[in-house]
């Protein structure tokens, strides 16, 4: 009850007309964000990031998180009516999205995506609602040992739910790791990596590297594809809509399976990508329609956007609760929070409590404002993708660059983000994520010093990380997760045999 | 698409761009390792030193990537995939070096005038518009966002003699 009664105080904090003016301008730039290609979900927030610092941190974060909802509601939009998926946790969309557009059905096939979209944001909500105060609660206990083995945990599960190589998804987060440790070295005040280069003196910002690896990057990609849109128009009246949720009832089941795997991955840093994948795969394998999926069946759109979105809201969830983000977006919120001079952690709970439940307010408000402005507004979205590919790409680079100087107000940080562009470029070519990159980034120095003290508590002594049943559980799941890709293979060549 | 084939001979092979990668960044994590070790990788009397994480994650990074570089040089024969064709990588460049020569536009002279000039030139080139248009877009861009920034938000963007004429 004390949630309950805490979260109407939240309502009452989020419920102010600039707040709600804020939510709005926040899902329409993140819709947009999330149809133009070069500009994601964390790229997007990456960029508008300073432009809320003057803002109270309850309005910005309210406007930065409907940044995020309506970058995970255009990524849809793309996949539907043009093929191309926004967002990674799109492509799953396609598979039924576009078949069901070629058909003449996308109204509908978008009304069921949007819909899908907002339950699966609904239940994860509740259940953030209901469950962050127990894990910041229980987080309140954790000492250095048990963080560490939590950053473990959330990097060894890169390796273990990773779909391609494990050697290049730790390579990818070393180097994320190295790139935090440059600059001063917070302990002892040492200049560490910097080989003489003043510049480097406050390291690389993460801030830069998400604008060049995913803006950039992202460009490149695009240009080299030779991207010309050609899509199918969108009509969405109030009679397809309303016979498309006559219809969504049927597939309850799909859309809890759907749900429970969404939040699932989105707590632990699986993210919202193969949630989406794996929402598909269970839906095609229990459904009765299973060997038409593929060819524009509802339930093949209705299951990945669930989990999507699910996963998108409950990745929140570690990064408020225990300042551990599970996606690269939450990870550019939580870099926001730490602006705004608020130390995510189970101690927001306690001291900022306004914030807090300001926020989770406006994770139901947001998704309700989001669904009524993407339902009414998607011929313009859609519009906005036949805008042709010469005006966007220099538009976003433009876009890119102001984002990039505005981090420091520094020079050097535009330079660094052309060079992550590339990096980002490659690195995607060759199947090294992006991911882990940026976390590693964000979370190295924590991760550092939680494990610099664990190791000054056991004098050095690595069996700290196993000293008690709660650490030792952390540890061994993830060195459970981190062997994952052995394991498997050696499951898999023993059924073999 | 028998245009893509022809020219998707002709360029770098993924397997020999993974190994290029490899060996960068093994000598990134061969620096860090180098030092992290001049720093002190051991403990002090206070406890560990100021290398003694990036030590070690420096020297995993040079295991994954021996054993990335070993991966590709396994398969170096046997992938012909390749990593960007020629066809392509001239589509790369045609954004990339204009957004190179941008930025170093915008060190030189503020970000207004070469946001315009960039937007409009690569319009005019690379998207065969008409002068007209290019012109108007890219003017039109950099007034909005200088409307945004220098007034409505009061963020300062690097600024030059163009600027200054202006008054701000």
């Amino acid at each position: 009850m004390e949630e309950l009664n805490a979260l109407f105080h939240g309502f009452s904090v989020a419920l102010t007309p600039f707040n709600l003016m804020l939510m709005i301008i926040g899902i329409t730039l993140g819709v947009i964000i999330g149809v133009l290609p070069g500009l994601g979900g964390a790229n997007g927030v990456a960029i508008l990031l300073p432009l809320t610092f003057t803002m109270p941190p309850t309005s910005a974060i309210i406007m930065l998180s409907c940044i995020y909802w309506g970058a995970l509601f255009g990524g849809a939009i793309t996949s539907v009516l043009f093929n191309i998926p926004g967002e990674p946790w799109s492509v799953a969309t396609t598979f039924d999205g576009y078949p069901m557009a070629q058909q003449g059905r996308a109204g509908e096939a978008l009304t069921a995506a949007f819909t899908s979209s907002f339950v699966g944001a609904l239940v994860a909500v509740i259940m953030f609602t209901f469950i962050a105060p127990l894990v910041a609660n229980f987080a309140l206990q954790f000492g250095p040992p048990e963080f560490f083995s939590v950053y473990l945990l959330t990097f060894c599960s890169f390796v273990g739910t990773g779909k391609g190589n494990p050697f290049k998804i730790i390579a990818a987060m070393l180097l994320g790791f190295a790139m935090a440790a440059v600059g001063i070295d917070i302990v002892t005040g040492q200049l560490r990596l910097m080989f003489g280069f003043t510049e480097l003196l406050s390291g690389f910002h993460f801030l830069v590297a998400v604008i060049g690896l995913f803006g950039i990057g992202e460009i490149l990609l695009s240009m080299e594809e030779g991207l010309s849109f050609s899509g199918h128009t969108a009509k969405i009246n109030p009679k397809i809509v309303l016979e498309t949720w006559k219809q969504l009832p049927r597939y309850w089941a799909t859309s809890i399976r759907s749900c429970i795997i969404g939040c699932w991955m989105g707590i632990i840093p699986g993210g919202a990508t193969p949630a989406s994948f794996m929402s598909y795969g269970v839906a095609r394998k229990m459904s009765r329609n299973g060997d038409k999926f593929g060819t524009g069946q509802l339930e093949g759109v209705v299951a990945p956007e669930t989990a999507a979105h699910a996963a998108g809201t409950s990745a929140l969830l570690p990064m408020i609760t225990l300042g551990i983000p599970g996606s690269p977006t939450a990870a550019v919120l939580l870099g926001g929070l730490l602006i705004w001079g608020l130390q995510p952690g189970p101690l927001l709970f306690v001291e900022q409590k306004d914030f807090v439940w300001g926020l989770i307010a406006s994770m139901y408000l947001g998704n309700i404002a989001g669904l009524i402005v993407v339902l009414t507004a998607v011929p313009l979205f859609a519009a906005i993708l036949r805008v042709p590919f010469p005006i966007i790409a220099p538009v976003i680079v433009v876009i890119c660059a102001i984002g990039a100087f505005t981090v420091k107000n520094n020079m050097l940080d535009v330079w660094m983000m052309v060079v992550f562009g590339v990096v980002g470029y490659v690195f995607k070519k060759l199947d090294y994520p992006l991911a882990p990159l940026v976390l590693a980034l964000v979370l190295g120095d924590a991760a550092e010093s939680s494990f610099r003290q664990s190791m000054l508590m056991s004098q050095g002594d690595l069996t700290v990380f196993f000293s008690n049943w709660l650490v030792g559980s952390l540890t061994g799941l993830a060195l459970f997760a981190l062997f994952w890709p052995l394991i498997s293979a050696a499951i898999a060549r023993l059924r073999g045999s | 698409m028998a245009h893509d084939h022809e020219s998707a001979q002709t360029g770098a092979r993924t397997a020999l761009v993974d190994l290029v990668v490899a060996v960068l960044i093994f000598a990134l994590g061969a620096l860090v390792v180098y030092d992290s070790y001049r720093l002190g990788a051991s403990w002090a009397s206070d406890g560990p030193e100021a290398g003694y994480f990036p030590f070690y994650i420096g020297l995993l990074m040079c295991i994954c990537c021996a054993v990335v570089f070993g991966q590709s040089l396994a398969r170096l024969k046997s992938d012909r995939r390749v990593f960007v064709s020629t066809g392509q990588l001239k589509q790369v460049l045609v954004i990339l070096l204009p957004s190179t020569a941008y930025v170093l536009g915008v060190q030189l002279i503020g970000i207004y005038v070469p946001s315009a000039f960039f937007i409009g030139l690569f319009m005019k080139f690379a998207g065969k518009y008409s002068w007209l248009r290019s012109v108007a877009v890219g003017v039109a861009v950099s007034v909005v966002s200088f409307l945004l920034f220098e007034i409505w938000f009061k963020i300062p963007l690097p600024k030059g003699p163009v600027e200054r004429l202006l008054g701000y």
